[in-house]
């Protein structure tokens, strides 16, 4: 049985190993920018998305089912070796969380905030901050689209002044300050920090009544060094940008209502060894302390039950061309070639 | 004409036991030595002229002189190094030849050299005629005497074969199932061999009528009477793996079977392994997992083949340490250990397929050197018209 059609809320340890497809409809609300650009490539190869069930994701889920939202966040790290599919089970975790209706932070990866940034405006709000106005308004705008049916009945507690002429009134609905965020892309890192704090405040209240899962992929970014520098060549550090400020105050756990979903990456990550995945080492001491306590789920590579329906799954898509690959030998060459991790076993595939 | 070969140290040990170890004087008199003789080195090695450049360039005195000056030189030799003088042999002349000159140079031909002259100087022939002038050989105008001696012996050697034939016939006592003589994992003389043999020049015309001449008189049924004759003109082949040397399996305290494929060298890079039975297949290097030291699929593909190919995919746990040379050449050190280590799982035809698959061969490739006058190995400087 290589296909399930439940959604991820009614999956229990049968199903492990099971392909579950993701609605097509979902696919853009739910997921506009958090998915490994070789999955999106898959799936518009294949013109459907299928996610595998794995244990990690499984894990994940029931810990999220059975917490209690009244005392302060949990916060859950994903953690395993390059390519053992962490993002894709944040990306599963995501997807029972919005067919939940729980409303969905997603930062699809935090080191796109400490890199290659072309633009570097020194902050408005707090003089010695940094502001990133590309990246913002990026993130809003996916943010909106993720996020549609809360933005109207979400009321702001507070008035935010931008400039003189411009100012957001109490009441008004948050999409009004997302709009006013995408549009006037020089205040867009403000508005991100006022979208933030508002959330963060909302999230647990019993009249609003809505969870909030804050999903970061490329947690150990926040902590680490940036590649950005300041107009006299001198290093920037992480704090100084106002993303990455208040990004770490959501990640704090002094809220209640919600869940704090985090991958560490390696792949994207700066001046880190490529040998190193656990968290400690990519955290570092800071982050450590920061995140520190969190539930760690270990993502591991395929199991022989995963690697067999992966392959079965790519057989019966008929991804797998050559003759050699679809007898038992070529099996055997696949699993040692790959050893079983996901992503190798991907890009092997895509050539046969 | 005779192209400059190893240096015999026979006269210079000669002095040397003369004069006591007096390096000062022996030096000054070595030198006087070398440049008043020729160097030459042996014969099959360089395919020169054997003894076609003339009369002999050295007599029969001046060889046997030789000789007698390498017996005594070795006989100094054995003395210095401590050793019995009666039960020296040639491999503890050249040991203690590269320990007392101790040679930085690749060549093998460069090097220093104590071999027995007969070895050194090449065959000659002895004046082919007398006082008066008359060859002693009646063949001696066709030019290349030994080589028409030759065929005319087998010929004579054929035509014997065949007259016993008929005589059996005549009796009646002829038989088609005769013994024959049997050439498996033998093979004809060489070219360079035969003339080695006959001490004079052949061309490629006249060893392919030997060879012509010799297989008739293998056609004849009765040819076993020749056998001696024949297989005086072939040489055995080695087996090749036999040579290879199968360590017995090894077993650890769980009872489970493991064996170590010892250091092999490819351009610089040197691995080991230790191969466990009953495994699944898992692999670590200096410690990680394959697949993050090796993140090119082609290496990968190096270390699968000797398993691959013989169809033990997921049978082995490995743990292998390597070091130097790059991720490729580290690769092929590890392929040669690994089938190195399986050797002592497989069976005996199985190490031949192995070895005729070359998973056994060392790859003898190395980087080549710059030479002077060029920008690298190959590449010459711009060439600039003016």
């Amino acid at each position: 049985m290589l296909y399930t059609c439940l959604l991820p809320a009614c999956q229990s340890e049968q199903h492990l190993g099971q392909y579950y497809t993701v609605p097509p409809s979902h696919f853009h609300t739910v997921f506009p920018h958090g998915l490994p650009p070789r999955y999106q490539q898959q799936v518009k190869t294949f013109n459907e998305g299928c996610v595998m069930v794995r244990q990690p994701a499984l894990e994940l889920i029931s810990h999220l089912k059975r917490a209690d939202y009244s005392k302060p966040t949990l916060r859950y790290l994903l953690y395993g070796v390059k390519g053992s599919g962490k993002t894709m089970s944040l990306c599963h975790t995501v997807h029972y969380c919005s067919t939940q209706g729980w409303l969905v932070l997603h930062i699809p990866d935090a080191h796109l905030w400490v890199k290659n940034c072309k633009e570097l405006l020194p902050s408005s709000y707090h003089a010695s901050r940094f502001d990133q106005p590309i990246q913002a308004s990026n993130w809003l705008r996916n943010f909106r689209t993720t996020n549609e049916h809360f933005l109207s009945k979400i009321k702001l507690r507070q008035r935010y002044v931008w400039t003189k002429r411009e100012s957001t009134e109490e009441g008004r609905p948050l999409g009004e300050l997302v709009d006013m965020g995408v549009s006037r892309v020089k205040s867009s890192s403000d508005v991100v920090g006022a979208v933030l704090k508002e959330l963060r405040l909302q999230a647990g209240g019993t009249e609003g009544g809505f969870r909030l899962a804050v999903a970061v992929d490329g947690v150990n970014g926040l902590w680490g060094r940036t590649t950005l520098k300041k107009e006299d060549k001198s290093p920037v550090a992480p704090e100084e940008l106002t993303l990455v400020h208040n990004l770490r105050k959501m990640i704090n756990n002094d809220w209640c209502g919600g869940a704090v979903i985090a991958t560490l990456s390696q792949t994207g990550s700066l001046y880190a060894p490529s040998s190193a995945y656990l968290p400690q080492e990519l955290l570092g001491e800071e982050g450590f302390d920061s995140m520190d306590p969190f539930v760690p789920v270990p993502v591991s590579l395929y199991s022989e039950k995963e690697f067999e329906s992966c392959y079965l799954y790519y057989l019966d898509r008929h991804w797998l061309q050559h003759p050699h690959s679809q007898t038992e030998e070529g099996k055997k060459e696949l699993i040692f070639l790959s050893n079983r991790n996901p992503s190798v076993l991907e890009r092997l595939c895509a050539f046969l | 004409m005779a192209a400059s070969g190893g240096r015999t140290v026979g006269s210079f040990l000669w002095k040397c036991g003369n004069c006591c170890f007096n390096f000062n004087t022996v030096s000054s008199n070595l030198t006087r030595q070398v440049l008043s003789r020729q160097l030459c080195v042996s014969a099959v090695l360089h395919r020169k002229n054997l003894a076609a450049a003339g009369p002999e360039k050295f007599s029969e005195e001046f060889i046997k002189k030789q000789v007698e000056e390498f017996n005594i030189g070795k006989r100094h030799l054995a003395n210095m190094m401590g050793e019995d003088p009666e039960t020296f042999t040639q491999g503890d002349i050249n040991r203690s030849i590269a320990y007392l000159f101790p040679s930085g140079l690749f060549d093998k031909k460069a090097k220093p050299l104590m071999k027995h002259p007969d070895e050194v100087f090449p065959k000659q022939r002895a004046v082919q005629w007398g006082a008066d002038g008359r060859p002693f050989h009646f063949l001696f105008y066709t030019g290349k005497q030994s080589y028409y001696s030759l065929m005319h012996d087998t010929f004579t050697k054929a035509l014997a074969v065949e007259k016993h034939q008929d005589r059996l016939r005549g009796k009646d006592l002829f038989t088609q199932d005769a013994k024959q003589i049997s050439l498996v994992g033998s093979r004809w003389l060489l070219k360079e061999e035969l003339e080695e043999l006959l001490v004079e020049t052949i061309s490629e015309h006249d060893y392919a009528r030997f060879i012509q001449l010799m297989e008739r008189l293998l056609s004849l049924p009765y040819c076993s009477v020749e056998e001696d004759f024949v297989q005086r003109y072939r040489r055995q082949l080695e087996i090749q793996s036999s040579k290879q040397q199968v360590q017995p399996l090894q077993y650890d305290q769980h009872g489970v079977a493991y064996s170590t494929g010892d250091g092999k060298q490819r351009k610089t890079a040197t691995g080991t392994v230790l191969l466990r039975d009953s495994g699944s297949g898992s692999i670590s290097i200096n410690g990680t997992n394959y697949v993050h030291y090796f993140p090119v699929l082609q290496d990968r593909e190096q270390l699968m083949f000797p398993l691959h190919f013989m169809g033990v995919l997921g049978r082995f746990d490995m743990q292998c340490s390597v070091s130097g040379g790059g991720h490729s050449s580290q690769a092929g050190a590890l392929r040669l250990a690994i089938s190195r280590a399986m050797l002592s799982f497989l069976s005996e035809g199985q190490v031949e397929t192995m070895r005729q698959a070359g998973l056994l061969t060392p790859d003898p490739r190395i980087k080549e050197r710059k030479k002077p006058g060029q920008e690298g190995a190959r590449r010459k400087f711009t060439w600039k018209k003016r």
